[in-house]
Order: structure tokens, then sequence, then C-alpha cells
């Protein structure tokens, strides 16, 4: 038996796609880990501190800390949330000593879910399989903020049936971006529809990312377009079998 | 949001040629930049980085050690060295200068600091002409324009768009072959060149330990515009310092490469005071005008004021998925772009336009291509910041406030939260699945509506995760 590791699945997979959440559960599984779950969780408080509320985004962190305080490791669905926990919740604590000291325990064992497969279970081939002609879109999180680019497309390489097609660009940002989705809809729509011609170029049927944002972005745009293509997170695509 | 910047937004996103002319430039530009830094053509480009940053970083922490460095040497050189806290003092010292010595004509070489002072809009105003050299800036003035970018400044411009400005403005016959309208710019500018009486030029740095000025560009203009007349003036932020010329060693193998993808530039010249004894040509004249107009508010921030580390490349530009879709012209100032989006609120205070930054996806790319690593996503997260307790202290915006304040009181109670969470999943309209493409009021409003603007909502889930996970 592996050791023990903690679902931290993030609000949006919590509220919209709990599939997500269960299939990342099950990937781990497999591997031998025994997963859990703290009840007691909810946000990482991003929209909070992207939205410039640095006061309520530390209540949410704080809350953060308390729930994941006992927990080894922490695996993660989203480079998004992973990112705002290790980068920039010591940004909102540079005046608690005591605070930052415990966050910079947290960010050593918090974990996006494709580098904890790749990194720290030592894995490429989950032993997956996928008939399907995908394409990875990078979230800008993952990319910039924690440097994540290989591992999604090694694990992606070695699901049996599945081809990888590469979109141009893959890092151009999907046009979420949080409330700017909303507080600039017409632009962050128009930032969609051009990540849309990227994917229907490869002539893919499916988008893989590691983030249930961009997907829920990209989705809603191809939705709205009318576009025969489907949205994974890399968890479903790794559970398949 | 302003109206004017939403309008601005708005019309942009509208003119389908517009979006093809930018998005296509800003392409070139973006891919030619990581052609000349890939890591098999310039392996030492990230230690650059490191380096230019540093350099920069040390600079500005000690900025007034190297002005008065710089200010002695110039002098040392016969130059005068001049500082201006505003626009107003800039415009004043060149009329003031130009009445003294009788000029009538003024040719300038390409510099954002003098569009940010509104300079020729200012000496127009008194009777002086001032033209621009620079192919771009000079379409843009017979257009009548602003720079639409902060190194191609008529990047927007189509060779067809230019054709019509040629032909209106300069009464010739139509000509829509670039090469050929080149020509009939340079045949007007020939003769400014020759019968000016002052040249204004930016800078690109200002060497301390040697008191010169180091412009770089692409046709000669510049070369021109400070050797021909025989009066010059260098107009250039504070910020511009770097302290010894062997720091251009690192800084010109970083500019050229991330704003145009050149290696070097075509012309690198190197300004050291009016024309010497036994020279063939110069000025006779030399003035460096160093301007605050705002820069020095940035100095006690240690978060922000890395903003000044800035070399003007327009590499931020080129690579941000929002400048290609809004354009230069929708930002509130000449500055465009990320870069754009930090100093403006700095410079002009946070009012000016509150949310220019909160128009970025901050996804970053900004940062990762800047020369000299600003970390620009982290300074608009601060700005961020900054404008909320603006707007908390003033008593704006207070609804946006309540909510967050509602947000942070149910993300700190897990049980409120799974209920308010279920409540809300209720609500939402049935669905086998498919995404809606419209909701039902009350839920129609606020940002489902604006989401609901240009994409579909997912469905709600018949279970959350957690109880999914009950009952596994």
């Amino acid at each position: 038996m592996r050791n023990q590791v903690s679902l931290f699945v993030t609000c949006m997979v919590d509220q919209l796609f709990p599939k997500v959440g269960i299939a990342m559960a099950d990937v781990l599984e497999r591997l031998g880990y025994r997963v859990d779950f703290p009840e007691a969780q909810t946000c990482c408080g991003q929209p909070a501190f992207n939205s410039g509320y640095r006061s309520e985004a530390r209540e949410v962190a704080r809350h953060f800390l308390r729930t994941f305080e006992k927990s080894e490791t922490i695996v993660v669905p989203s480079g998004s949330c992973t990112a705002m926990v290790a980068h920039h919740y010591a940004d909102l604590f540079q005046k608690e000593p005591e605070t930052l000291a415990k966050v910079h325990e947290l960010e050593k064992k918090i974990y996006e879910f494709s580098t904890f497969l790749t990194d720290v279970a030592g894995v490429e081939d989950v032993g997956a399989r996928l008939e399907e002609v995908v394409t990875f879109h990078d979230g800008c999180h993952a990319l910039r903020e924690l440097g994540i680019q290989s591992a999604p497309r090694r694990l992606l390489a070695r699901v049996r049936g599945l081809e990888l097609r590469e979109m141009q660009p893959a890092e151009e940002c999907c046009g979420f971006g949080g409330t700017f989705a909303v507080k600039f809809s017409e632009l962050s729509g128009a930032m969609a529809r051009t990540k849309l011609e990227a994917i229907v170029g490869t002539g893919a049927k499916a988008v893989v990312s590691l983030d249930p944002s961009c997907l829920m972005q990209i989705q809603g745009a191809i939705s709205r377009a009318g576009l025969n293509v489907r949205t994974m997170h890399l968890a479903e695509v790794l559970a398949s079998r | 949001m302003s109206v004017e910047f939403d309008r601005k937004i708005h019309l942009t996103l509208a003119d389908a040629n517009l979006q093809l002319a930018v998005y296509t430039a800003t392409g070139r530009l973006k891919e030619k930049r990581k052609e000349v830094t890939a890591a098999d053509v310039l392996p030492e480009y990230q230690d650059l980085r490191s380096q230019a940053n540093a350099l920069k970083k040390h600079t500005i922490d000690n900025l007034d050690h190297y002005l008065e460095e710089f200010e002695r040497n110039v002098q040392a050189r016969g130059g005068h060295v001049v500082y201006c806290k505003d626009a107003t003092e800039v415009s004043d010292f060149v009329l003031d200068l130009a009445k003294k010595r009788g000029s009538k004509l003024i040719v300038k070489s390409k510099s954002m600091t003098t569009e940010e002072v509104d300079l020729n809009e200012r000496l127009e105003h008194h009777g002086l002409e001032a033209v621009e050299t620079d192919l771009g800036e000079y379409i843009l003035q017979l257009a009548h324009e602003k720079p639409y970018h902060i190194v191609a400044p008529a990047l927007h411009k189509t060779r067809y768009d230019v054709a019509d400005i040629f032909t209106k403005e300069l009464k010739i016959e139509r000509e829509t072959v670039p090469e050929k309208l080149t020509m009939i710019a340079r045949a007007v500018l020939r003769e400014k060149f020759l019968k000016a009486d002052i040249g204004i030029s930016g800078a690109n740095f200002l060497i301390a330990d040697s008191g010169a000025v180091t412009i770089v560009e692409n046709e000669g203009n510049a070369r021109l515009t400070t050797s021909t007349p025989k009066i010059h003036i260098t107009v250039a932020g504070i910020e511009k310092l770097i302290p010894r010329a062997q720091d251009l060693a690192v800084f010109l193998k970083l500019l050229a490469r991330s704003a145009t993808g050149q290696l070097l530039s075509v012309y690198t010249s190197f300004l050291a005071g009016p024309r010497r004894a036994g020279e063939v040509d110069g000025p006779e004249e030399f003035y460096v005008v160093l301007v605050d107009n705002g820069r020095t508010k940035l100095l006690p921030d240690r978060g922000k004021r890395q903003s000044l580390y800035c070399i003007r490349c327009g590499a931020c530009l080129n690579t941000c998925p929002v400048y290609r879709k809004i354009g230069g012209h929708s930002f509130p100032w000449v500055y465009s772009g990320p870069i754009g989006a930090i100093i403006t609120p700095q410079f002009m205070g946070p009012t000016h336009e509150p949310a220019l930054p909160f128009a970025s996806s901050l996804c970053g790319a900004c940062g990762e291509v800047c020369p000299v690593k600003i970390d620009i996503p982290k300074v608009l997260l601060e700005l961020r910041s900054d404008v909320k307790k603006a707007e908390t202290r003033e008593k704006q915006n207070r609804l946006e406030k309540l909510a967050f304040r509602i947000f942070a009181w149910v993300m700190t109670r897990p049980r409120v939260y799974e209920m308010a969470g279920r409540i809300a999943a209720s609500m939402a309209p049935a669905s086998d699945g498919k995404w809606l493409r419209n909701v039902p009021p009350p839920m129609n409003m606020g940002p489902v509506k604006a989401w609901l603007n240009d994409r579909d909502l997912p469905p709600s889930p018949s279970k959350s995760f957690r109880q999914m996970w009950r009952s596994r």
C-alpha cells in the first residue's frame, strides 16, 4: 500500500464538475494510494485575491491552512488553484511570520495532479485506454507559475488508443481569467473563439486540460458555436479504460 | 469601467480588418522574438534576463547617485542636463530655447516620452512645426493619431491605410507599394532634416559613467535628427539610466531581440555632447531633458517600483492575448499593453481608469517574455488590491465588496457553503447534461448574464463531489 493523499478537489469541481474529482480519486486509488477528502474544504480564495480583495482572500486561505494542516500530501485537479496556494499565499501572509511558516510547509506538500503522478508517484503509464484524437490546452497558471508542460503530455503519450495533436499555439490563454471572464465578457469571449480556431485546426475530437476553469470557458464557447468537440480533464482521460 | 474604455474595446473587437491587422503584426513579432531567444540560439538568454534585472534594480535603487553622475559627465562633455517634473516643464523648456534661438522647424525621432508629455501638440500650439521622422510616427502624425504600439507605432495600419493617408495629406497620386510609399516619405523628410533648427530625440539608455545617450533604431532617421540640426535635445525618462557603458553588453543583446526579433537594430548611436573641434558633424548645442512626470512616485514602493525597469521593447504587447484583441488605442494612455496597464495607474493615479489593472486574464505571458523580468502579473495584482482599498475607503462599488464579504463568510463555513451550493443547484434549470444557452430569472443577471453573452453555462450536476464521495 502506498501513502495517504488528501484531495483538494476545488470548489469548481465540487459544485460543477464532480466527475473530475471522482476520476482523480479513481486513478490515485488504482495506483495504490489511500485517498481521503477533508470535508471542511471549500475554496482556495483565488476569486477574492485576483479581484483585489486581499483581506477576504486571507480569511479563506486561513481556512484552507486549517483544513489541510494534518494532510501529508495534497493533490489538486487544477494548476491554477495549486498555484494560488503554492505561489500567492505567501504574499498574503508577509506580515505574519507564524502563518508564513505554515504556508511554506504547505507549499512543499501540495501538488497539481499530473505532476504528482510523474514526479511523486513516478508513473507515466497509469493503464488507461481511450480511443480518441485529442489536443492539449496548457492552462496559464500550470504552465507559467508552476512550470508544468511535459508531465501531462508524457501521461497522455502512454494512454492506449489516444492520439495527441498539438494545437498552435497551445500556450495561449483561453480567456477565462476568473472574474475577468464576466467583467470583460466580450473580450474574454473573443479570446475563447481564437482558442477554438486553434483547437478546430487540429481536427481533434476532445480538448484535454489540467484546469476545470479553462475547460468550462472552452466548453462554453464550443457549445455556443455548436462544434462537435468535447472537453475532458486529464483525470477523466487517465481514468478511462 | 469607464464608458470610454468599454466603448473602445467593443469597437476594436467589432472591426474585423483591424483585428486581422493587429493579430497578424503582433504574431509576426512574437514569433521572431521566440526564434532569436530560443535556448539553442542564445543559451545565455535567461542569464542575460537575470543580469538585466539586477542592473536595473541596482540603478533604480540608487537612482539619485546615477542621476548626479550622469549629469556631471554630460556637463564635462559640454552638454547640459535639464530636469523637468512634468509635461509643462518639458514644453516650456523647448519653447523657451526655440524662442531664444529663433527656431521654427523641429525634426523629431521616435520618442514615447515626448508622446507621454504631448510635446508635439504643445509646440504646434505655439506656432512651431515639429515633424516626426520615424516612418511609423510620420504616418500617424499625418493621420492625427497617437502611437498604437510603443515600438511599432503604426502597427495597425495596412499599406492601403497608409496609401489613403498619404493621398489625402500629401496631395499625391495614390500609391500602395510599401517601398514607393517609403520613398515618398523619405523625399519629404530629407527636406525637413536639411532645414530643421532643432532635433529632438528620445533615448534607449542614458549611460551614467560616460554621460552618453544611446539610441537604437532601424531607419537612420534618429542619426539624422541628432546630427544635422544645430541644436539637439534628448528627452528621456529618468529610469532610462544604466550605470556603465559595459552594461550595454547585456541590454543590447536583449532589446532588439525582444522588440523586433533582430539580433541588433540597424543603427546603434551614441551621443556624447556637442560637436568638438575638428569634427565634421554634430550639433553645436546639446541638451538632455530628464523627465519625472510621475516616475518618482513609484520609488517608495518596493514591490511596484520594478515597473521602472522597463526598456520599452514592446515584447509584452506582442505576446499579450488582451493587447492582440483590444489593440493600442483602447488603452487610456500612450503606453498600451501589459506595461501600460501597470505604469498608467502609477504615473497618472489609480482613478485615471480604475478598470485598467482588471483588463487582464492574468495569463502571465507578459512576465515570461519581459527581458528585464518585471513581474507584471504580480504588479497587476497589487494594483488591483490598491484600487479595491481605495474603493472601500471611498465607499464605492459597495455591492461587489459585499459580495466578496459574503464569499469569505461562506467559504470559511463548510456547512453553509454546502447548503448554498445545493440551493444554487436546485434553482438551475433542468438539463439532460446539455450546456445552457439561457437561464430563467432571477438567475439571468449580473455575472451569469455576462457569461451567457458569449458562452453557454455548464448544467448543474445532480450531486456535488462531496455528496458523491459520501455515497461512494
